[in-house]
């Protein structure tokens, strides 16, 4: 089965995540995500798996870290005002080393903001966003297809470091509707060790599943096997994509729908003899600080485009140490910076 | 000839508790050990513990268990439930747990009639952080946020969680007791039993046994004179008795 079929990317992301081999779906209505739990509420059942509408976003989460307690593979989806009462739950997650996928499709805010897309979720999802010193891993694809694909992958890679993984959209990717193959990724789920799951005690002493140290020093060793893990993951699990950035006097970095623009607005400055490449990062945490390094100096120049007010420009700042400068354009509020805008942005950096 | 009148349940560890003298949370392990070993359902039970005094609860009872955070043990329940329905998933919960940030995770849980137990052990207070006051805090009880006792007009009256739950059809069993006296405590045992036996036997529903719990730490009262405390004026206001059943 290698046929692309139209689909709205909340669609997409439900049916890749099913044949990832998801076995219990619970989440709350929330635009512009609705498509996601409607799609559960039809699939799961067929597929004689669980589906519940919990009654918020934290039960929903809760009732993921009850599945992934016992093993199963759990997720749940919302969008920006729902990924924040999630943070509790997603803190404990990462506390308890459970395993879990969260979509965010992400709108405009703060508070109850619009529907429209908007990328101002980047800072709550790569700083790990509840309380605690832990990250996860988030995953930002930019099309129907990337986004359908990055779900194998997030739920392998859950079960790999035992944690949250988020999968992160917009607006426009959620309701954006393009030719997939939601099968194109498709593998059998990786073998992990499961030894720690609750539920059929038999020849081995009670498992505990907990995010509660006590004692002198217990917190700060789990603390630190946290930390080394979340290094490993910083080590192996960088994801991007660079275009024409190796003979480039401007890299523009943007992830998700932003990319889009920024490659269209691109291809328009390469028409015009202007030497413009795209960096794309695909996992926002562990951020691809390395070779964004790589690139800078050498008189180049950066610019960071983003439907934020300047959100992952801080990490390539970061990454970038000074050694070249970099320029931010964005607009977020629903607003969705045009591809005139930013070729305009990228020809004041080139002059 | 001797005969075994005491053993420790296999479903419980044997430990030094961090508890309170006179506190009832240590019953209340007890008799969920019992009935654990009692159903021979340890292989397939998994506890939840809730974030109160009881948070530790996975040091004292030797099955498998999770710890969640404050309020959210009847959501955790409904995940874990939904995945392994041959299994026994019972949630414990203190009175400020249930009743106070766990509001909206416990009704719920009820309304869709999760086939889940909860133990609600009802101490009046919050007890782990220092005896403030609770939903289910006594009128004129003083607690360290209610140092005048409670006043109905400003906080409420306390909150009759059993009551509430068993207007709505998806719980199908809840009952009130007591740790007090050696027959309340034995009515107890029956109810968490009959409880678990209704998830084994796979009738559906949500159910749940609200245990009257003795906090004399809190309660600034001995241990003795806090169960005549509950069975002489904790029972006014939470009348024990099965609601639902
Ligand atoms: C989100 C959150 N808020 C507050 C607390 C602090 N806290 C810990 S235990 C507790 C009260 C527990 O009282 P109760 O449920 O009545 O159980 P008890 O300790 O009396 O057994 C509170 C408020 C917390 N751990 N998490």
């Amino acid at each position: 089965m290698s046929e692309k079929v139209l689909m709205c990317g909340n669609e997409a992301v439900a049916e890749a995540a099913i044949q990832a081999g998801l076995d219990a779906f619970f989440g709350y209505p929330i635009t512009p995500q609705n498509e996601i739990p409607e799609y559960m509420s039809r699939r799961m059942p067929e597929e004689g798996r669980v589906f519940v509408q919990s009654e918020s976003e934290i039960a929903a989460i809760n009732m993921v870290y009850g599945a992934a307690a016992t093993g199963a593979r759990a997720m749940t989806s919302s969008s920006s005002p729902g990924i924040s009462l999630k943070q509790e739950g997603i803190s404990y997650l990462a506390g308890s080393q459970l395993p879990a996928v969260i979509v965010n499709m992400m709108r405009g805010g703060p508070g109850l903001g619009n529907i429209e897309p908007s990328q101002s979720d980047y800072f709550q999802a790569t700083r790990g966003g509840g309380h605690g010193d832990y990250y996860h891993i988030a995953l930002a694809g930019n099309s129907v297809q990337e986004m359908a694909d990055l779900m194998y992958d997030a739920f392998d890679l859950a079960d790999k470091y035992r944690g949250p993984v988020m999968v992160i959209g917009d607006g426009i990717l959620a309701q954006m509707i393009e030719p997939v193959d939601v099968f194109a990724k498709k593998r059998p789920p990786i073998q992990t060790d499961k030894s720690w799951a609750l539920g059929n005690l038999k020849d081995r002493s009670p498992n505990i599943v907990n995010s509660l140290f006590l004692g002198d020093n217990v917190l700060e060793n789990h603390n630190l096997r946290l930390q080394a893990k979340y290094q490993i993951i910083r080590d192996t699990e960088v994801r991007f994509e660079a275009t024409d950035t190796e003979d480039a006097d401007l890299i523009v970095v943007a992830y998700g729908i932003a990319s889009r623009i920024a490659s269209s607005a691109i291809r328009k400055a390469r028409k015009k003899g202007l030497k413009v490449g795209l960096f794309r990062p695909i996992t926002l945490w562990p951020f691809p600080a390395k070779p964004i390094a790589a690139l800078a100096g050498q008189g180049r120049k950066f610019l960071a485009v983003e439907l934020s007010y300047g959100q992952m420009v801080e990490d390539v700042r970061l990454a970038v140490n000074g050694a070249s400068p970099v320029d931010f354009y964005g607009r977020a509020g629903g607003s969705v910076p045009t591809v005139e805008a930013v070729l305009e942005k990228i020809e004041e950096n080139l002059k | 000839m001797s005969t075994l009148v005491y053993e420790k349940p296999e479903s419980l560890y044997d430990r030094k508790t961090h508890y309170c003298p006179g506190c009832g949370h240590g019953v209340a392990h007890r008799l969920i050990a019992e009935t654990i070993d009692e159903l021979d359902i340890r292989h397939k039970t998994i506890g939840i513990a809730p974030v109160g005094c009881s948070v530790l609860a996975y040091n004292y009872l030797n099955i498998d268990m999770v710890e969640v955070a404050h309020g959210r043990a009847p959501a955790v329940a409904t995940g874990m439930k939904r995945v392994k329905p041959d299994h026994i998933i019972f949630a414990y919960q203190g009175d400020g747990d249930l009743a106070s940030i766990g509001c909206a995770e416990i009704m719920h849980a009820a309304h869709r009639g999760e086939d889940i137990t909860v133990i609600f052990v009802n101490n009046a207070i919050y007890g782990m952080t220092g005896g403030q006051m609770a939903p289910t805090t006594m009128v004129g009880q003083i607690a360290s946020t209610c140092p005048n006792g409670r006043d109905p007009l400003k906080e409420g009256y306390p909150m009759q969680m059993a009551e509430i739950l068993s207007i709505m059809p998806g719980a199908t069993y809840i009952e009130r007791c007591a740790i007090t006296d050696p027959a309340n405590i034995r009515k107890t045992k029956k109810a968490i039993k009959h409880a678990f036996q209704r998830q084994l036997d796979g009738e559906n529903g949500f159910n749940m046994v609200e245990i009257l719990s003795p906090c004399p730490t809190y309660w600034r009262m001995s241990p003795v004179d806090a169960k005549k405390h509950i069975t002489e004026q904790m029972t006014k206001t939470f009348p024990l008795g099965k609601l639902k059943g």
